[in-house]
């Protein structure tokens, strides 16, 4: 029987190669699988889709690939506070395609979930609607399909050698549905726990959906905007 | 307070004054949405007594306060990206689940900023065509299942252009999705052809509104 258990990033991402589609968990920097990030840096990788909410945030997380000119197209939702995409989308360097947060979230969900299509309003009678199979409900609606990627590379605070998973705080955000949906689900976790010791009742993500974890370290865990009381 | 545009009357609400009108909205115990821009001004101001159950779209269900340096964590965060507190009998989620929140009508109020609103009630908010782009985020699924959608913005833009239109001329983050609208000057309802004024600010006149012919119907 193998184990799911990688030494480090090194090991896990041992047959990533150019031209892959990797979906990215986390919302900004928060919840960011730092570790594989900086692995696909060091590999060098190159023409890559990367698929997350923002394609790295204040010049961190995937802004590093997007410094390493390692992105070529990029599916997201905001990419705001993001100069390193900014600067190559109007050099035509990456080629952006935005989606409704909410309908990337339920893509990325559908594929994971076999549900081959899905309507939902969000979009509707936008610019976004364009080119889309649409159908009035008790609402017009737009017809969207899933989202999946050859792997996904995620950030879990606890893991064990199954695989199943607990997030943080709001550290989880896309992370379980990227899980589900990617072909090859890597995950590093600060807690690599043993059996049992996330309860049954208390795991986020069943282990069956996890086919790579490790141990991660040196983690940044950087707040983007600290702000205080009395701050505001 | 960047965004406050060129009003014609020296009489107008400030930023917390309109947040203000917003918060006589919402109904003792109900959640709430809020997006980023000027409603995030309204967290501050909520009296707790009113019991708010505050909803950020990155998966986490009664937002509270800011922590103090002790009590801050790198991975509790709002749709800001800004560090928050939660209250007691908060939950967290994933993504799919918190727009699931929203499209499947559970949030009772949904607050956003907005560029431009119109006589429909659509909304455009995401996005100037030719300026940078930074995308639509949670927008497009903020507009569509919170049972009011309430957008605060100032009346007019820096450059004095009216911000409250027959049609909006800016792309689109949601059509006829408006319930409710707050700016520095008046409390509005869209109608489908026009806006019905529900309040004014104290000292503010129509005609102080600007407002073409035909595009404002009064208060009963």
């Amino acid at each position: 029987m193998t184990s799911k258990v990688f030494k480090d990033a090194k090991a896990a991402l041992f047959d990533m190669k150019d031209g892959a589609s990797v979906m990215s968990g986390g919302f900004g920097l928060c919840g960011i699988p730092e570790n594989s990030i900086l692995e696909i840096r060091r590999l060098g990788l190159k023409n890559l889709h990367a698929i997350s909410n923002n394609i790295g945030n204040s010049g961190r997380g995937l802004a590093w690939l997007l410094k390493g000119k390692q992105i070529s197209q990029a599916t997201c939702s905001y990419v705001g506070g993001n100069p390193d995409l900014e600067e190559q989308m109007l050099a035509n360097e990456v080629e952006v395609t935005l989606v409704p947060q909410g309908t990337f979230s339920e893509r990325i969900r559908a594929a994971g979930m076999g549900i081959r299509g899905f309507y939902t309003p969000a979009g509707s009678g936008t610019e976004i609607a364009e080119g889309k199979e649409s159908r009035t409900f008790d609402m017009p609606c737009l017809l969207e399909l899933p989202l999946t990627a050859d792997f996904a590379i995620i950030k879990a605070q606890k893991g064990d050698a199954y695989g199943n998973l607990w997030f943080q705080e709001t550290a989880r955000n896309f992370s379980p549905l990227m899980a589900m949906a990617a072909k090859v689900t890597i995950v590093e976790v600060e807690e690599l726990v043993e059996l049992g010791a996330i309860l049954p009742e208390n795991v986020h993500l069943p282990g069956v959906f996890v086919q790579r974890i490790y141990q991660g370290a040196d983690y940044e865990n950087t707040i983007e905007i600290p702000i205080f009381e009395d701050q505001d | 307070m960047g965004e406050s545009g060129v009003s014609v009357s020296k009489n107008h609400w400030s930023k917390n004054e309109m947040v203000d009108q917003v918060i006589e909205m919402l109904s003792d115990g109900s959640s709430l949405n809020l997006g980023i821009g000027i409603p995030t001004l309204v967290a501050q101001r909520i009296p707790p007594e009113k019991g708010i159950w505050i909803h950020s779209e990155n998966g986490v269900l009664g937002v509270a306060g800011r922590p103090t340096p002790q009590t801050v964590s790198a991975t509790l965060i709002n749709a800001g990206k800004e560090t928050i507190s939660v209250k007691k009998g908060a939950s967290y989620f994933d993504s799919s689940m918190s727009f699931g929140m929203i499209r499947g009508g559970h949030i009772d109020v949904c607050v956003l900023g907005g560029m431009q609103v119109d006589a429909e009630g659509s909304l455009a908010n995401w996005m100037i065509p030719g300026k940078k782009v930074t995308g639509m985020g949670g927008a497009m699924d903020l507009v569509h299942g919170a049972k009011l959608v309430i957008v605060m913005l100032t009346h007019f833009s820096k450059r004095g252009e009216l911000k409250l239109l027959h049609r909006c001329t800016l792309p689109l983050t949601g059509k006829g999705v408006v319930h409710k609208i707050v700016t520095d000057l008046g409390v509005f309802t869209p109608t489908g052809e026009s806006f019905q004024v529900e309040k004014l600010a104290p000292g503010v006149t129509e005609e102080q509104l600007r407002m073409p012919d035909g595009l404002l119907s009064s208060a009963k």
